[in-house]
């Protein structure tokens, strides 16, 4: 056998042993159950988002108001919705 | 060693099958141990890709000409580095290239991600794997590169056009960005198959694809740069297939790193992102595909081979693949949110969007028509040059303006009012400029002034964007000018490099229209001591000198080169010859300007035994704002790129107000 073949095969046994480290590792697992999020926990996400998203739009439109782009009118206009926005979801995620 | 090899590209096959099998059953039956495991074949097929990758390397450094790859690409003479390059001078080594690229980033995906997206992941390990099992398998039952052979006494040398520095550092930035593209459409699929179409996969690949967006648009910078001064023809871009290629799902990712800014800020186009990482990664396998196949004539297909109809075959896998989960996942891909004004920020988005895709879409018809016509009509007709640059003024002149008009914008709508306000200087500043050309003459071309124009516009743009975000920054934070600006940065990377990257296409697009609008360009035979007048200069052919390389024989034919009265030294066109390949290369001469940006560019095209030289001489206006545009591009690229802690911090609290599971 050459060493090239030598060098193959223990290359296969280290990274065979490395894929079934896992199992190595626990072979008797109390919990082998993969966290996946339920319901109630995606809701919670779209809501975080939604916040995320509202506070974020509440800031760019602080901060475009200061530069100019936005004039005080549109200002006005527009911080309503947003804060409604941003205090709805805060309030969903509070339930 | 090749025994080693193979035996490492089996091992990866294997690793990856079993990633695939094992991934898909852990993440559907939810197996924690099992998917973990998949995830580290997918890790343990990096390292058994990087020793095949490594016994070619060897194999290549030691001229080892009983490997048929190393036989057909390099040759006794040929420098090191060279030797090294030639790792992605030919088909098989390029597929390995593409491999080990894949598997590593792939390694680094489960390790940057496994704490942050463990259910996400689980599906992205197998659809990782599934595209590593196409190239596996391609490599160990297709194009091997560790075929052997009783050695020859020499091996064929590597292509001239080739052995050029810029060939050391193209292919693999191309290949990084091609290959980058895999991640964010993996999260996709497995935000997908997951059922987890919320903004998780977008905040886990948001860098990989400003990355992969990165690599591919400076991979395509350097190799016009190759073609400007390797090619010898006096351009950097013919709308060669294989340039179009690259071009095609750069423009693609373009279009989904600012619409995927619309599904952040206002949930929309959930469907559109989906498709449009779909379309990056379909045209990033499609430009392998051009590269690799030789299916159309280009100065690239260095190779012609018979991994066509592989690559066509996963080609339209992968797109079935992706389509029929798009669909099957439609009702969680729904928005709530509408598009309130068509003065927008947003909907200035939208239009990019629409306008990338239709030039993408153009260059793809392009591309594919010489194949499609002989197809069906049994004679390949190419599509030329006036095609593509009408499409890229149609397309590309909105593009440049919206460039312009979207910063100017504010998100969900806009009263004339403030347009007014905000849009009288920019205006003001391109009718001005507009104005100075006409004076100076640029009103020659019609397109080269609107082109002009809009930059000055876009130029103003970012100015008074910067300008003005300093102001409030200072006014908000006080402390020093310096200060408000790197802290206006440091608040928005994302939004400021998007500028600055804006900055580099201003460039980009002034030194396209300036070298090619407005260049000039004379042909002339001259003898020793005759000269000849271009633009302003006067070349002054003095002699040819003849000597011999390395592994090459270098003409060069000498010019004084003079403007008005002052001397400019001297340039030396000519041509090299290869003796082990049989072949000839154009080395051309390049004086730069760096203060205008100008070039003088002179091709010795043909040589005579009687020391008589044809010339072909052009005046590139502009043309260096192209180069200096790459680093800007990098700069705005990187500033985006740049962690931020702040948005660290409110990512963690998101998923941490959402729930354990989702945390973990």
């Amino acid at each position: 056998m050459n060493l090239a073949l030598v060098l193959a095969a223990l290359l296969a046994v280290a990274l065979v042993l490395y894929v079934a480290r896992p199992f190595l590792r626990e072979p008797e697992a109390a919990d082998d159950a993969l966290d996946t999020p339920g319901a109630d926990e995606l809701r919670r996400l779209e809501l975080a988002e939604e916040r995320d998203r509202a506070l974020q739009a509440l800031r760019e439109l602080e901060f475009d108001h200061r530069t100019g782009k936005v004039s005080d009118e549109d200002y006005r206009t527009l911080l309503g919705p947003l804060r409604r926005g941003a205090a709805e979801a805060l309030r969903a995620l509070d339930r | 060693m090749a025994e080693l090899g193979r035996a490492a590209l089996v091992l990866t096959l294997g690793l990856v099958l079993y990633a695939v099998a094992a991934g898909v059953y852990a993440a559907a039956a939810r197996r924690r141990r099992l998917a973990r495991s998949a995830q580290n074949a997918l890790l343990a097929a990096f390292v058994s890709t990087a020793v095949a990758a490594a016994v070619l390397w060897a194999a290549l450094v030691r001229r080892d000409f009983s490997f048929v790859y190393v036989a057909g690409h390099t040759a006794t003479k040929l420098p090191l580095v060279y030797r090294l390059s030639a790792f992605w001078g030919g088909q098989e080594g390029s597929l390995l290239l593409w491999l080990l690229i894949l598997t590593g980033f792939g390694a680094a995906a489960v390790l940057l991600d496994r704490r942050a997206t463990r259910d996400l992941l689980a599906w992205v390990t197998p659809v990782l794997g599934g595209v590593a099992v196409f190239f596996a398998f391609m490599l160990v039952a297709v194009a091997s590169p560790f075929a052997t052979q009783a050695a020859p006494a020499d091996g064929a040398g590597l292509n001239p056009s080739l052995q050029n520095p810029y060939m050391l550092a193209h292919p693999p930035l191309l290949y990084l960005g091609y290959v980058g593209l895999t991640i964010p459409w993996a999260f996709g699929m497995g935000a997908l198959l997951s059922g987890r179409t919320d903004e998780r996969w977008i905040v886990a690949t948001r860098r990989w694809t400003l990355a992969a967006w990165m690599f591919l648009g400076i991979g395509q910078l350097l190799g016009s740069h190759w073609a400007y001064v390797e090619v010898g023809w006096g351009g950097y871009y013919a709308w060669d297939p294989v340039e179009n290629a690259a071009l095609m799902p750069w423009l693609a990712a373009t279009a989904f790193l600012h619409s995927v800014m619309i599904q952040e800020k206002r949930g929309m186009l959930r469907v559109w992102n989906m498709l449009l990482v779909i379309l990056a990664f379909g045209l990033s396998l499609f430009g392998t595909f051009l590269t690799r196949s030789g299916v159309i004539n280009s100065i690239h297909s260095f190779t012609q081979s018979s991994i066509g109809a592989w690559f066509v075959g996963f080609i339209a896998v992968v797109i079935a693949f992706s389509l029929t989960l798009v669909f099957w996942r439609l009702p969680l891909l729904r928005s709530k949110t509408k598009l309130e004004s068509l003065v927008s920020r947003e909907a200035t988005f939208l239009y990019n969007n629409l306008l990338f895709v239709a030039l993408t879409l153009t260059i793809l018809w392009g591309v594919t028509f010489p194949i499609l016509s002989e197809a069906v009509r049994g004679t390949a007709i190419t599509v030329s040059k006036p095609y593509y640059n009408f499409f890229l003024r149609a397309f590309g002149l909105p593009l440049l303006l919206l460039m312009g008009i979207g910063p100017l914008v504010p998100w969900r709508r806009a009263s004339l009012r403030s347009l007014e306000r905000t849009f009288l200087w920019p205006i003001g500043v391109a009718v001005a400029a507009g104005v100075v050309l006409v004076f100076l003459g640029g009103g020659s071309s019609s397109v080269g002034l609107i082109t002009y124009t809009f930059a000055a516009f876009v130029t103003a743009s970012i100015v008074f964007e910067f300008a003005r975000g300093t102001r409030a920054r200072h006014a908000l934070a006080g402390g020093s000018w310096l200060r408000a600006f790197t802290g206006l940065i440091a608040r928005n990377r994302r939004r400021y490099g998007g500028y600055v990257v804006h900055a580099a296409i201003v460039l980009l697009a002034v030194g396209i229209a300036g070298s090619s609008i407005y260049q000039t360009v004379r042909e002339r035979k001259l003898r020793p001591g005759q000269t000849m007048t271009v633009a302003g200069y006067t070349l002054a052919y003095r002699s040819l000198q003849v000597k011999t390389g390395p592994n090459a024989t270098e003409s060069r034919a000498l010019l004084a080169v003079s403007r008005g009265k002052s001397s400019l030294g001297t340039l030396g066109p000519g041509k090299n010859f290869y003796p082990v390949e049989q072949q000839t290369s154009n080395e051309v001469a390049i004086r730069s300007n760096l203060v205008t940006g100008e070039d003088l560019y002179v091709i010795a095209d043909q040589i005579n035994r009687d020391g008589s030289v044809y010339f072909k001489v052009l005046v590139k206006p502009a043309v260096n704002l192209i180069w200096l545009a790459g680093f800007v591009f990098v700069l705005g690229s990187v500033i985006a790129l740049w962690p931020d802690a702040r948005e660290e911090r409110r990512l963690a609290e998101r998923y941490g107000t959402a729930g354990a599971a989702v945390r973990a």
